[in-house]
């Protein structure tokens, strides 16, 4: 398939333990997928056993349940509601802090990030490119974050190249998915039948490659790329939905006046659900805090969501009353407005604000009835047109 | 500091758990000393200096003729009049009053219910007087109430979010109970402020702190029927300390077969 491939590995699964402990002897925190509360969510692991071994999840609209599998897959899911963000882009960061001096003035001092480096274990396709997204974000050449910007440049990321999809998923709309091809440090695809328990690896780095050689690992043989090759296939083949991105710009554009945002004002609980779990949502709001003798300040950055009234606050009041707007202001800004100011999509397809919406709001749904509803307004209107949003 | 603020603390229809969170910022009570003159707070000291009073924390609901005279002389002595919790600024728990007929109520409870002198409604202060601002919850937080003490004193605004308890919920990466394990949960159109305490152990929020701003009540009590929750228990789970807060007490009446 791609160059990489062709110096691909294969680490059986008892010898996986070697990955954590050359990471671990790097002085990293591993971070990866976990079993906690009903959920696989993402926390700090110390071995091959804190994973999700024999579990997986259903997921829908506002539904998830975990689940037992019948083998003893180890990545056998596709995500959960944590994404990578929190760890480079923490919900909360103290900003710096003053003092006020004898004098009268005060003195500021920056609070430096104590965080040690991350080693990320499990990443999906999807998830990455929505850190690469954010980079895009955080570390842009002149307003680089230096928070964000330092954790991610420390952070060491294991891709699990997906063998199956969720019914929320739609990478493939989104061409983030089901296998990633480069960005990573190494990435594995779990290989798991009758007589084999293995995991494909490549490296994407250096840094990867010095891992992997701690390793204990063997060259991959045809049969175990196509393997590989049969995961992604099965993938792509239980991808649970499609979004149609065809000219998705101009249709969002020209759609504000859409009779389709009345039915979101009814539905959407403008509770900031989808935001939160976003892997690329990346707004914040700052707050300065003082104590009660007035002589101690901080300054905290801390997430805000589009959906609260205080996100668009200015004289006079918020500029989004309404929850239809605030719902367009999101999907307006992740499908379409971000292209234009990132030059990408915001949306990476891992269906997490599909899955964790409490009320089930599909985006997906959403787009498509848009859609409908321009094509039906423009042949009211005579535009008879096939494709009335092709050009991009 | 020559001018501390004078700062008084009143109680009306309610359980003093409000107030106590004062007295609970144990860490932080000597700097709160330090920095305002306690000039009325029975549940502290029994030393009560006069008024006028710079603030006023103001607890509890409006239930009585006399308390409604009351409360306009504290409103009279006071600079700034803060309602805090959820009696002081939506009734409290006491405002189920407000769906039945309380001359029923006391007839039941009381042996000689002819003494009792109570009004057919418990309302929140801004009913009665103008409120400068209100802290939610029942309790109310202890972190927001010293923050709008700290806010006051430094001649700032007091941070305190309007937005859903779910924003708190997943910025402590706190699994949804009610996508996860189907636990209905008001999460989604209740007040933040509490840091989203009860999905952390597992239970659906209660909204103690009310209704958010501007909530969507009607699409969430249409989830929680496709959960399975019974049209009785949705009015339920929207009466109870917040009942008569206009939002939920209007979602309320929807359910249950009429109010």
């Amino acid at each position: 398939m791609t160059a990489t491939t062709n110096k691909a590995g294969v680490i059986s699964r008892d010898s996986l333990e070697g990955l954590f402990d050359a990471l671990i002897a790097r002085d990293y925190v591993p971070v990866g997928p976990t079993v906690r509360e009903g959920v696989i969510v993402l926390d700090e692991l110390r071995g091959v056993d804190d994973l999700p071994e024999g579990w997986t999840e259903d997921q829908d609209a506002a539904t998830y349940r975990l689940m037992r599998r019948a083998d003893a897959a180890l990545f056998g899911f596709n995500n959960g509601q944590h994404a990578w963000k929190p760890y480079l882009f923490p919900p909360k960061a103290k900003l710096w802090e003053a003092e006020k001096t004898p004098d009268g003035g005060f003195s500021m001092r920056e609070t430096p990030d104590a965080a040690k480096a991350f080693a990320f274990i499990g990443v999906r396709p999807c998830d990455l490119h929505a850190i690469q997204v954010q980079d895009a974000v955080f570390m842009a050449e002149q307003n680089t974050d230096p928070l964000y910007a330092r954790r991610r440049r420390k952070a060491f990321t294991v891709v699990i190249q997906c063998g199956q999809a969720a019914k929320t998923c739609f990478c493939t709309s989104m061409d983030t998915g089901p296998r990633a091809d480069g960005g990573f440090d190494l990435a594995l695809t779990e290989i798991l039948d009758a007589d084999r328990h293995s995991f494909v690896v490549e490296a994407g780095s250096a840094a990867g490659a010095s891992v992997l050689a701690e390793i204990p690992h063997s060259e991959a043989r045809p049969d175990d790329l196509a393997a590989a090759e049969a995961c992604t296939k099965r993938a792509v083949d239980q991808m649970g939905r499609t979004l149609d991105t065809t000219g998705v710009k101009d249709l969002l554009y020209g759609s504000y006046e859409s009779r389709r945002w009345a039915d979101l004002e009814r539905r959407c609980l403008a509770c900031g659900n989808c935001t939160m779990v976003c892997p690329t949502c990346f707004c914040t709001t700052v707050e300065d805090v003082t104590d009660l003798s007035g002589t101690h300040a901080e300054r905290w950055r801390h997430w805000e969501s589009c959906y609260t009234t205080d996100f668009s606050y200015i004289h006079g009041g918020s500029v989004r009353p309404t929850i239809r707007s605030r719902y367009r202001q999101w999907l307006v800004h992740k499908l379409a407005t971000w292209q234009d100011q990132f030059g990408t999509s915001g949306c990476v397809g891992c269906g997490r604000c599909i899955t964790w919406c409490p009320v089930g709001i599909d985006l997906t749904e959403e787009v498509r009835l848009i859609r409908d509803s321009e094509r039906k307004k423009d042949a009211a209107d005579g535009h008879v047109q096939e494709h009335p949003h092709a050009s991009d | 500091m020559a001018d501390k603020p004078k700062l008084a603390v009143w109680k009306f229809a309610s359980c003093d758990g409000c107030q106590l969170t004062l007295l609970d910022c144990e860490d932080e009570l000597l700097a709160v000393a330090d920095a305002i003159t306690i000039a009325n707070f029975p549940e502290a000291s029994r030393a009560v200096l006069d008024g006028p009073y710079d603030v006023s924390l103001v607890e509890g609901s409006i239930t009585t003729a006399h308390d409604r005279e009351r409360l306009e002389a504290v409103r009279e002595q006071s600079g700034l009049l803060i309602a805090i919790g959820a009696c002081a600024t939506a009734g409290g728990i006491q405002a189920l009053r407000n769906f039945a007929d309380v001359r029923a109520f006391t007839d039941m409870v009381y042996a000689h219910p002819e003494y009792i002198s109570t009004l057919e409604t418990s309302t929140p202060l801004s009913a009665h007087v103008r409120v400068d601002m209100e802290l939610r919850g029942c309790p109310i937080n202890k972190a927001q109430l010293l923050e709008v003490v700290s806010a006051l004193l430094n001649g700032r605004k007091p941070n305190v979010p309007q937005g859903s308890v779910c924003i708190e919920c997943k910025m402590r990466g706190t699994p949804c109970i009610m996508v996860a394990h189907g636990t209905p949960c008001l999460g989604p159109v209740t007040h933040a402020g509490c840091g989203a305490i009860c999905p952390a152990y597992n239970r659906g929020c209660y909204a103690c702190f009310g209704p958010m701003e501007r909530p969507n009540t009607a699409s969430l009590a249409h989830h929680l029927g496709a959960l399975g929750v019974a049209d009785d228990a949705v009015q339920r789970l929207f009466r109870t300390y917040n009942a008569s807060a206009p939002e939920f007490r209007r979602e309320g009446d929807r359910h249950g077969g009429g109010a």
